[in-house]
């Protein structure tokens, strides 16, 4: 019984199960074995008092990048999954856009070693689209999918052949693999540094428009009626996109979506309120309040499946820049809650939707175990306290950067313990 | 200080106020510059260090001759040949400059945002010779010393602005200055050279230059860069100057006879302006060069000079 523990008192939202109550959550060998509403704990079983805070499966996040292999200086595997874990996400899918690309089961089976090693979140590779990222032919799918991979993407280069990228959308059928993509037609977009529009012009800041996103939203929609392959947009960034998604939805294309933290609260405003700081840099660029808007609505309706954080850490000479030469990204996973549960109190999202979308969603687009508390399901949990106020202190990140552009904020909402596979491997302290 | 500004980059921040203060004390520089024995001791022992990453003869040359008047030491750090060609980071080759304890650094930049990312990490004050496609303060207050000292006032004048406002600094500074001062905004070029949201800078647009030109007490005429014919902006420098450029015909038809041509140089001559008209009587395009380095001297005394130390800045002062 030494590992049985009770996370008792707790508010249980577990959207996949349709359960929202004060329940305690059994968890045993590594498993989740009861979920109760009264239940006696034995003495030596542990306990986890979880009064005044949710319960809530693990988040999974579909797009993080975690810079190992090549990048180590800016993160590792092991640094990833800590900060993951500290963001009360047990499980984040490893972008391939790693120094050698994750086109091969080397670099697959090498990040796989590096999470076991770590044990922290459950870490999924996702494999290239294309050879080296480069666009131009066929990864090796099936060897992928077998090392581990679970879904495809070209993230951060675009295929901007829709030849390739209509045999790829077919290709990519025979394993069942969906492929994630980052949508931009480089040609339109040009050399930018933020959204086009009235605070690029005041701030003199080359712009990329929001159709430059659009046009290859609607070109992939295009190939995906033509191949019947399985789409997953990206950090979804412009009411354009979200009005083709709906539309494409309603068809019954098979096509999910993701939006980013960053992108559900933050507008192109906040460049020049800042003074041109680079931690509001990031490809897609932050938008207009209308997209902002539109994402909430298209997040709250279920047209945007998901949250995923992009989370991109880069190293501080990367950043502190003039704005033009910064690189573009920044780091979510410890911020996520706190930044979602925004949208919740500002009431554009039900408290229930935004664990949805952390949890069973994005399990679901990319076939992953967990986003649950079903009975037997592996115990990824997380515990989190909606009113811990805390100052986002750089310093105390886990992440090996530091680009976010919430630093020094006061944030509300913050994980408090993480469980993965029924081992508790984060447990954070009270408010600073 | 300028106000409430310890540096000078962007006059989208400054008050009607704050750019009268600039304007005004640049009269008594003017002055200065025009005694035969062009040196006053104001910022003797200061130093002003030109950091330029684009090259500019005539805004570097302005700045360091405005510097000299006041007596302060001039150094001019241009990009070529130092050690920005060495991969160093635009903050570092700062804080290696601040290090040598300058009391002011002027800086142009290709990217919009550099001064104002510097005035965040070094101690010493600011001043924007122009960055990016963002600002370039001193033009724009020059452009308005030259219209105020020709029209007595820009309340209530009508000024267009013609060329590229898209990639244009000068166009951004001429529009938040002159606005606040009181003239009505109007921005005209081919829809490819007119940035989004422009109008929220309280510039009305005209693609049409005889409309645009209408009733206009100045015209400012942007330079058209080269590369952007490629870009393509437009698909060459003959139409741009048969339907944006203007000529002597144009402008005896279209100008009212006293309006005031400028131009923030250099000009490239046949395409927005002729010959004819750059040296024509409507051209105070010189008297802006002159005015540029009045300008500029208020300017650094202001934020080097006894301004800077929050002590009373009278224009006697600063010219005794």
């Amino acid at each position: 019984m030494s590992d049985t523990i009770f996370i008792e008192g707790g508010r249980v939202i577990d959207p996949a199960s349709g359960l929202d109550g004060v329940r305690t959550v059994i968890v045993r060998d590594g498993r989740i074995a009861e979920v109760a509403e009264r239940v006696e704990r034995p003495r030596e079983a542990r306990a986890l008092d979880a009064r005044g805070k949710w319960v809530t499966p693990g988040f999974i996040d579909l797009h993080a990048h975690l810079r190992e292999p090549g990048q180590e200086y800016k993160e590792t595997v092991a640094s990833g999954a800590r900060a993951a874990v500290a963001g009360g996400f047990t499980a984040v899918c490893a972008m391939p856009n790693t120094v050698p690309p994750n086109d091969n089961t080397t670099v697959t089976e090498l990040v796989l070693a590096r999470a076991a090693a770590a044990g922290l979140a459950r870490v999924y590779p996702v494999g290239c689209i294309s050879r080296g990222q480069k666009g131009e032919d066929l990864a090796e799918y099936g060897e992928l999918k077998a090392a581990g991979c679970v879904a495809l993407s070209d993230d951060g280069k675009p295929v901007m052949s829709p030849a390739l990228m209509r045999r790829a959308l077919e290709y990519a059928r025979a394993f069942g693999l969906p492929l994630a993509v980052h949508e931009e037609e480089l040609h339109l977009a040009g050399a930018w540094s933020m959204n086009e529009g009235p605070v690029a012009t005041r701030l003199g800041l080359k712009g990329t428009p929001a159709q430059a996103e659009e046009v290859m939203v609607l070109r992939d929609l295009a190939l995906v009626e033509l191949t019947g392959g399985r789409l997953h947009l990206q950090h979804v960034s412009t009411s354009g996109s979200v009005r083709a998604l709906r539309e494409a939805r309603k068809r019954g294309l098979p096509v999910t979506a993701e939006a980013t933290p960053h992108h559900l609260t933050l507008t192109d405003e906040e460049v020049a309120r800042s003074g041109y700081d680079t931690d509001f840099k990031m490809n897609p660029p932050l938008r207009g309040e209308a997209d902002v808007r539109a994402l909430r609505e298209g997040l709250a309706d279920g047209t945007i499946d998901c949250i995923a954080t992009d989370h991109a850490p880069h190293a501080v000479e990367e950043k502190k820049l003039e704005f033009d030469a910064a690189l573009n990204g920044i780091l979510g996973l410890e911020t996520a809650f706190a930044a979602c549960l925004a949208l919740v109190r500002e009431g554009a999202l039900s408290e229930q939707r935004l664990v949805e979308a952390l949890t069973a969603a994005p399990a679901r687009i990319f076939g992953l175990p967990g986003g649950s508390l079903a009975r037997g399901a592996p115990a990824d949990v997380a515990v989190l306290d909606p009113a811990l106020e805390w100052t986002c202190d750089t310093a105390a990140l886990h992440s090996r950067s530091r680009n976010t552009p919430w630093k020094g904020r006061r944030l509300t909402g913050r994980c408090t313990h993480t469980l993965v596979g029924g081992r508790l491997v984060h447990e954070q302290g009270g408010g600073r | 200080v300028i106000g409430r500004h310890r540096h000078c980059i962007a006059l989208e921040d400054y008050s009607r106020e704050e750019i009268l203060e600039v304007l005004d004390l640049a009269l008594s520089m003017k002055e200065v510059l025009r005694r035969p024995l062009k040196k006053v001791p104001t910022l003797r022992g200061k130093s002003v260090v030109n950091l330029f990453f684009e090259s500019s003869t005539r805004t570097r040359s302005s700045f360091e001759i405005a510097a000299k008047v006041l007596s302060a030491d001039a150094l001019n750090w241009t990009s070529t040949g130092s050690s920005v060609s060495k991969g160093e980071t635009l903050l570092d080759t700062a804080k290696n400059l601040e290090a040598m304890r300058p009391d002011v650094i002027v800086v142009r930049h290709a990217a919009s945002g550099s001064p104002a990312f510097l005035a965040r990490h070094v101690r010493c004050s600011v001043v924007s010779a122009g960055d990016g496609a963002h600002e370039h303060p001193s033009q724009g207050l020059l452009d308005c010393f030259t219209i105020r000292e020709r029209l007595g006032s820009l309340g209530g004048r009508t000024v267009t602005i013609v060329g590229d406002i898209s990639h244009s600094r000068v166009a951004r500074s001429d529009l938040h200055a002159m606005g606040k001062l009181g003239a009505s905004m109007r921005v005209c070029g081919p829809p490819t050279m007119i940035p989004q949201g422009i109008e929220r800078l309280g510039a009305t647009v005209f693609h049409d230059l005889e409309r645009a030109v209408a009733g206009a007490d100045a015209v400012v005429m942007l330079r058209i860069q080269h590369e952007r014919i490629g870009d393509p902006l437009i698909p060459g420098t003959r139409e741009y100057s048969r339907f944006w450029g203007l000529n002597v015909t144009k402008a005896s038809e279209w100008l009212k006879p006293e309006c005031l041509i400028l131009h923030p140089g250099p000009i490239n001559r046949g395409v927005e302006l002729s010959s004819d008209v750059a040296d024509g009587p409507h051209s105070v395009i010189l008297d802006q060069v002159e005015n540029g380095v009045a300008v500029r001297m208020a300017i650094l005394y202001l934020l080097a000079g006894a301004g800077a130390t929050a002590e009373v800045s009278s224009p006697e002062k600063a010219t005794a």
